[in-house]
């Protein structure tokens, strides 16, 4: 049912992940670098237009539609998958890479997807893959796994509802721009949202993704919540909630980054803080913002599988993820240093790394559109995420104090996995044209301005300021006279911590309340329907006998009147 | 050829039925086996003929049983319905045969493994003459072989609640037959006929003082054969039943057993009753809905709390039960096609499944959730062929599970019912939490000390689990046969509604 000969990337990228038990020895390392290398290829030869179409329970399905916002997406995915292979060829479980490959194919195949059930089969497929690189990590993950796969599989059950209404609204199940004015519509966009790690859900993601293994973080990172903000920029552009949505998350990632510990958790709010930028840009909806929620995601892909590789590292050599226990790695990680903060830099949006050049195009479609609220608060954000990410995740793994830990340097292939990173993240950077010509808009925009390029660092240099300022044991020997300056960003760290303890406590009460309730619910239900209940036990012949005569007794009764 | 085409409707009874004289001459299994193996395939190819045969005729073929004329002599009469249950049920018969040396050698006594198959062939037997007779007396003989035959298979388990089992499906299945019996007494007192068209038919023209006994009779035959689909809350033999039969014969009844009730359930709500007294006017809809989504929930919950592997996949049957009905509760074309898909679609799934915890016994003899751990890496093939038909039971698309609950879904929506859609879904969610168990524990933990020696089974009974695997995934995309016949089926029974 081809309609040419070509063959579909993300089947490529499943089926080597399904063979991949089979292979053994050398050919298995070949195997997993050389399979993204063809995906990435067949996604550059995925022609405008609708290309490979089947028909399936009556319906016409397109099942490969590209264009430059879809093949964008699928070709970061395809490099992800090769620069995360790269990483995991020591990765001993087979049951992980060959889940992680299905994942990352799936991904792929959503990108292309021009219908809602395509989507929909690619998007349950993501789920499935990912929950098994999660539980991949051994009996650590099974609870998380079994949470992440609960929440993923009820937004697939809301996105499955909107869809079989939309079909029923419309009958039609393209999938095109919608707005979100039907209720179908509305929970299409809402199984989105729980993908894309959307506040008030956004917890799944920093819940999960640190319980994977120090390979399995990479992959789960590049692809579900992009995937999210690929379909709503293609479905929902525009759409004004999805700025408050992706302020709140900006936001939520930036609180609850400071105040962790785990430095894989530090990494998972941060996706959730980058995320919400991207959610902003589909918001707004200009082509500019567009423009820049797509090059946003195709560089934080990249940057944030970097800082994952970094801190996948350190976990691998040394066993360690709080930040309590690392420290002072730099002596003997000199790379694995390097790259992390090269990985830091392009994450706070540094000049001459790939994030100065996306994320500033977000902050510019606000601008375009006056949107002054939006924009003031997605500058105190950039900032924000120097503090969390861009700082304190490097310095509290590698610098810091001295822990005492020793670890060697990781084998080549993850150093030639951070460092293949770390050089697309500034060549993208340096030749930011190469990212604007696959962008879906044409791009009318130049980043290295002076005004801009100073005003950024202004920001990140009184962001790193503040950072110092409140580490008690630096402030003393630090002789930075402390002005006006220091005032506001005292008062404001307070507020911050109050918000926090309120949020948190609320959050506290809820989560005790809801868990409380769902467990009186669960503990009811196995009360009926457990093995000792009355749904699970055996009846008494007699007990059965008298139903079936009450059964007949109601029918007739309900017959006659 | 020539000469056995125009018995064609009464051959799928006849062979297993012969088969099973000849088999119980027997003292050897092996023998015995081979018998039963010429059996299940010869009366597989005929059914499947048949079906060609109703499917390019179009109109139902009629046969008259020893040349007696038709109110008054058996007829049986095939549609692209029952020829498509009769090939149902013997192919998923044939398909099991080569499954069944190994694992009935190993579940049960030498001396008695020739028993074994005859009562699966008078098992065979009696299903098809159920569904392939257009009489409703022999529809009560056929319904007793059966019945009688599988209360021995049930008994024959290992286990020593195999008989308690056997002996409560006994009385409650003589209560259900003895309703049919009542049913059809009371309709043959209005319309003095005792062939189902020719019932339909004076029923049409039935005067109305003769209403009460009507109703009456439909509420007799619902009930009875509802015990025997196990219509929540109907069901209570069930989940023993399958739980502590002999692996084969749990195979065998799962996949067939009650889809053959469904389709008389279809036959007499549709085909009799539609043209008399039309199905609205009683409450029978409204019932059905309450019973179809009571069990879809309750047996599923009950299935995510069971540790007895083979009595959750039991729960689950009596779960995908209430899907069927749904559909038949829903009487459009669509909800119908589901329900007659699904079938078709439940049979390869639920097969696949317990056929995989047969393995399982036929390696380690127990089937609790907590032995299966580890089993993904030391049985893989076997584990491998649980996954696709257990994603088939959640409904994951591309598996044959995902078509049958489109077309309800579908269903749903034409009646404007979208809470069903959502009851639909939803309870896919908990069969996600009972194959999850399974999975979860299969492939996330470490083989118990049982388990290590643990291999896959002989070629023999891989074959069948890994051909009906495939189906679920061949149904689930290609469905221009299944979902094809299944249209034909529902308009059939939607013709006699009008």
């Amino acid at each position: 049912m081809m309609t040419s000969t070509f063959v579909q990337p993300a089947l490529v990228l499943i089926a080597g992940g399904l063979l991949l038990p089979l292979i053994r020895g050398a050919l298995r390392s070949a195997w997993l670098l050389v399979i993204p290398l063809i995906a990435a290829y067949l996604v550059a030869i995925v022609p405008d237009g609708t290309a490979v179409t089947t028909s399936f329970l009556g319906q016409q399905l397109t099942i490969v539609k590209g264009d430059n916002l879809s093949r964008l997406f699928a070709m970061v995915f395809a490099i992800a998958t090769f620069a995360g292979a790269l990483f995991a060829l020591n990765q001993r479980r087979t049951s992980e890479l060959s889940a992680a490959f299905v994942y990352a194919g799936s991904a792929i195949g959503a990108c292309f997807a021009g219908d809602l059930i395509s989507l929909f089969v690619f998007w349950e497929a993501m789920a499935i893959a990912s929950t098994i690189v999660l539980w991949s990590n051994g009996p650590n993950a099974r609870g998380a796994g079994l949470r992440y796969a609960a929440l993923h599989f009820l937004g697939g059950t809301i996105l499955m509802a909107g869809i079989a209404g939309e079909f029923a609204a419309t009958g039609s199940l393209a999938f095109d721009r919608m707005d979100a004015s039907t209720t179908p519509r509305c929970l299409i966009l809402a199984g989105f949202l729980i993908n894309a790690a959307a506040t008030p859900l956004s917890a799944w993601l920093p819940d999960a993704y640190p319980e994977a293994s120090w390979s399995g973080m990479v992959f789960l990172s590049a692809f579900t919540t992009k995937t999210a903000v690929y379909v709503m920029i293609r479905g929902f552009p525009g759409t004004e909630i999805l700025i408050w949505i992706g302020l709140a998350m900006v936001f939520y990632g930036i609180v609850y980054a400071i105040l962790e510990n785990d430095m894989r958790r530090i990494l998972a709010y941060s996706i959730v803080n980058q995320v919400g930028f991207m959610v902003v840009g589909v918001g707004i909806g200009t082509e500019m913002a567009l423009n820049g929620a797509s090059a946003h995601a195709f560089t934080h892909i990249i940057y944030k599988a970097l800082l994952l590789m970094s801190a996948g590292s350190v976990l691998y050599m040394t066993g360690m993820r709080k930040c309590t226990d690392l420290g002072g790695l730099f002596r003997t990680m000199p790379v694995t240093t390097t790259c992390g903060i090269i990985g830091a830099l392009s994450i706070s949006s540094f000049p001459l790394t790939s994030g100065f050049v996306s994320k500033s195009m977000v902050i510019e479609g606000a601008a375009q559109e006056h949107m002054k609220i939006v924009w003031l608060l997605l500058q105190a954000a950039s900032a924000g995420v120097f503090l969390h990410a861009g700082i304190k995740f490097p310095w509290f793994v590698f610098f810091q104090k001295d822990s005492g830990l020793r670890p060697s340097e990781p084998p080549w292939n993850m150093r030639a996995a951070m460092i293949l990173c770390s050089a697309l993240c500034i060549g993208l950077g340096v030749m930011p044209q190469l990212l604007y010509a696959q962008l879906p808009f044409k791009v009318d925009y130049a980043p290295y301005t002076t005004s801009h390029i100073i005003g950024q660092l202004q920001l990140l240099l009184f962001s790193g300021l503040a950072f110092f300022l409140m580490l008690d044991l630096l402030k003393r020997t630090m002789t930075i006279t402390l002005d006006v300056d220091w005032l506001w960003r005292r008062l404001g760290w307070n507020v911050l911590s109050w918000f926090d303890t309120m949020v948190g406590r609320w959050w506290a009460i809820t989560t005790r309340k809801v868990s409380a309730a769902s467990l009186t619910a669960l503990a009811r239900i196995q009360q009926y329907h457990g093995q000792g209940g009355m749904f699970g036990r055996t009846w008494p012949t007699g007990t059965m006998a008298f139903w079936m005569t009450v059964m007949l007794g109601a029918f007739l009764i309900l017959a006659y009147i | 050829m020539k000469a056995i085409e125009p018995h064609l409707p009464v051959l799928p009874v006849l062979i297993p039925l012969f088969g099973a004289l000849f088999s119980a001459f027997f003292r050897r299994g092996a023998s015995a086996w081979l018998v039963a193996l010429v059996a299940t395939w010869l009366a597989a190819a005929v059914s499947c003929w048949l079906l060609a045969k109703a499917l390019a005729t179009g109109m139902p073929i009629s046969y008259q049983l020893g040349g007696w004329a038709v109110p008054w002599g058996i007829e049986y009469r095939v549609d692209v319905l029952n020829g498509f249950v009769g090939a149902l049920v013997t192919t998923i018969g044939a398909v099991i045969m080569p499954y069944a040396r190994r694992s009935v050698a190993h579940e049960i006594d030498q001396h008695v493994q020739a028993w074994f198959y005859t009562m699966y062939l008078l098992c065979m037997t009696g299903l098809l003459g159920i569904t392939l007779t257009g009489d409703a007396f022999n529809v009560f003989v056929f319904l007793e072989v059966s019945s009688l035959s599988t209360y021995v298979l049930i008994a024959m388990g290992r286990h020593r609640r195999a008989v308690l089992a056997a002996y409560q499906y006994l009385i409650v299945g003589t209560i259900g037959a003895t309703f049919y019996v009542i049913g059809i007494g009371l309709l043959y007192l209005v319309t003095g006929s005792l062939n189902l068209a020719d019932i339909s038919a004076r029923l049409a023209t039935a005067p109305p003082e003769f209403a009460r006994p009507v109703v009456t009779a439909l509420g007799f035959l619902t009930i009875g054969i509802c015990l025997k689909l196990a219509l929540f809350p109907l069901h209570v033999w069930l989940p023993n039943a399958y739980a502590y039969a002999p692996s084969v014969a749990t195979v065998f009844l799962a996949a067939t057993a009650t889809k053959v009730a469904v389709y008389l359930l279809l036959r007499f709500f549709f085909t009799v009753f539609g043209a008399g007294i039309g199905l609205a006017s009683v409450p029978i809809p409204e019932l059905l809905f309450v019973f179809s989504i009571a069990a879809m929930f309750i047996a599923s919950f009950s299935a995510a709390f069971e540790n007895n592997a083979k009595r959750m996949l039991a729960y689950s049957s009596i779960a995908q039960i209430g899907y069927i009905t749904l559909g038949i509760a829903l009487a459009n074309q669509s909800g119908l096609t589901g329900s007659i898909v699904h079938l078709l679609n439940h049979a390869i799934m639920k097969a696949t499944l317990f056929m995989a915890l047969g393995a399982v016994a036929f390696r380690l003899g127990v089937v609790q959730i907590s032995d299966l751990a580890g089993l993904g890496r030391k049985m893989p093939v076997t584990m491998a062929t649980f996954v696709v038909a257990g994603l088939g039971i959640i409904g994951v698309p591309g598996t044959a599970g995902f078509i049958s609950k489109w077309h309800l879904a579908l269903g749903a929506l034409e009646k404007g019912m979208w809470p069903l859609v959502f009851a639909i879904v939803s309870s896919s969610l908990i069969a996600l939490v009972y194959i999850g168990r399974v999975v979860e524990v299969a492939y996330f933990r470490e083989p118990a000390a049982a388990a290590n020696k643990a291999h896959d089974p002989p070629i023999s009974m891989l074959a069948p689990m890994l051909l009906l695997a495939a189906a679920t995934i061949w149904f689930g995309l290609d469905t221009r046969a299944s979902v094809g016949i299944a249209a034909e089926g529902a308009k059939v029974l939607l013709g006699g509604l009008k």
